[in-house]
């Protein structure tokens, strides 16, 4: 137990081992610690970034959604209303045509009507014309009674 | 148990177990080396090298292996005490550090293997004396710290000039008004400066010394309690226990001492620098 000439072996050792640890093995540690450390940050960063990038993709799809959404509504809002419009008009022209329709026949009848009655009054003058010729044995001329014989056979009709 | 069977008994065996293998090289009790405490040093700083620069050598910045991750670790924690304590940039400060922690743990932790089986081992191979743990050998601890001393002195006159060195030697701890004041109060301060720097290295390898020759000491003791014991003797059955629970404690015990004191070494010798590179 005393200090000997061994303390300087062991000094010199000593350094040695520090020497060795500095110049071959603490640099390359440090480094891949500190490069780590970058592409730590590197990733949070990263990660980061496309969480931001994620939510205003979203927000933008959301909007595109909202707007398309809207888009269609006023679509189908659009058709609607043309489709009630196409209707309506559709209604309002058959109306028309029915009506003009039914007023068509309503005339035609109208007019049947009126003829077929000159018609039967004309050949009822002619019968009572006839019939009276007949009844007076004589000829009645036409043609001097004629005005009464239209206001019979109108009376006639008439009646 | 032991296997030294010599003449001498418990005393005999005792200092066996403090006997260093030597070699002289010169002439005094000074020259004279202690083969054992070399060849272990040597020994875990090649172990301690060659684990290190591997996984250096290995060392990613990808996804770490695990004795990546053991050594960055280690890494880490003594270069973030390093940049804490010591104010000025260094490159081989850290570096020593972990140098100092790792080789003092490892020459500490020898106390871990039990006290004879080495010496037993080196004693059947014809080696008659060795002693395992290098840092219970004053000259290992002595020549550590002197460097450590030495690079304390560097480092000052590095960081503050040969100049203001010398100039704070005679001016600090006691700051003087005036030229007379400042004469009168030199040779105080120089002294207290002397013991100071004296004081570092010696209260250093003394600590780490102490720790460890003690810890070695009170082992050889545990196992003193059943030394020369036989089988037939009851005395060697109620002992052989008591030796079991008593080493058992201690070497518990002593995993924290080695691992402080380790430390202790370490820190120390960090803020003896950082105090050097700082003005007083």
């Amino acid at each position: 137990m005393s200090i000997t000439v061994t303390l300087i072996i062991q000094g010199l050792a000593f350094l040695a081992v520090a020497w060795l640890v500095m110049r071959f093995g603490w640099p390359s540690i440090i480094g891949a610690i500190e490069e780590r450390q970058k592409k730590i940050a590197d990733g949070l960063a990263a990660a980061d970034k496309g969480q931001k990038d994620l939510t205003e993709a979203t927000q933008r799809a959301d909007a595109i959604v909202r707007e398309a959404r809207d888009r269609a509504k006023q679509i189908e809002d659009q058709a609607a209303r043309r489709s009630n419009e196409a209707i309506e008009a559709a209604k309002q022209s058959a109306q028309t045509e029915g009506a003009r329709i039914v007023a068509a026949a309503r005339d035609e009848a109208a007019t049947e009507t009126g003829r077929a009655r000159e018609e039967l009054r004309k050949e009822f003058g002619s019968m009572v014309v006839v019939g009276a010729s007949r009844l007076l044995e004589r000829e009645v001329d036409a043609k001097t009674h004629a005005q009464l014989l239209d206001k019979l056979a109108e009376e006639i009709a008439r009646g | 148990m032991a296997a030294e069977g010599e003449a001498g008994g418990m005393t005999g065996y005792i200092k066996h177990h403090l006997q260093h293998l030597t070699a002289p090289v010169g002439d005094g009790p000074f020259m004279v080396l202690n083969i054992d405490s070399i060849f272990f040093k040597v020994l875990l700083a090649i172990i301690f090298l060659v684990v290190f620069l591997r996984a250096s050598r290995r060392a990613t910045s990808g996804v770490p292996g695990k004795l990546q991750c053991a050594v960055e670790m280690m890494i880490e924690g003594i270069d973030g005490i390093v940049k804490e304590t010591f104010p000025a940039k260094t490159r081989f400060i850290a570096p020593l550090a972990l140098t100092i922690f790792a080789l003092v743990f490892l020459m500490n932790f020898m106390d871990m293997i039990p006290v004879d089986l080495l010496p037993a081992a080196a004693h059947a191979a014809g080696v008659p004396y060795l002693r395992v743990v290098p840092t219970a050998d004053l000259s290992t601890t002595f020549g550590m710290a002197i460097c450590v001393f030495i690079l304390i002195q560097y480092y000052a006159i590095k960081h503050k000039g040969v100049v203001k060195f010398v100039g704070e030697m005679f001016t600090a701890p006691f700051h003087a008004h005036g030229a007379v004041g400042t004469i009168l109060l030199a040779p105080a301060n120089l002294l207290l400066r002397i013991i100071e720097e004296l004081v570092r290295p010696l209260s250093l390898s003394l600590r780490l010394f102490g720790n460890m020759y003690a810890g070695e000491l009170i082992f050889i003791l545990i196992a003193c309690m059943t030394l020369g014991g036989s089988f037939a003797s009851g005395m060697t059955w109620a002992m052989a226990p008591m030796q079991f629970i008593a080493g058992f404690i201690w070497t518990a015990f002593h995993i924290l001492v080695i691992t402080l004191q380790a430390f202790i070494f370490m820190m120390l010798t960090v803020v003896y620098l950082s105090m050097a590179v700082q003005e007083h």
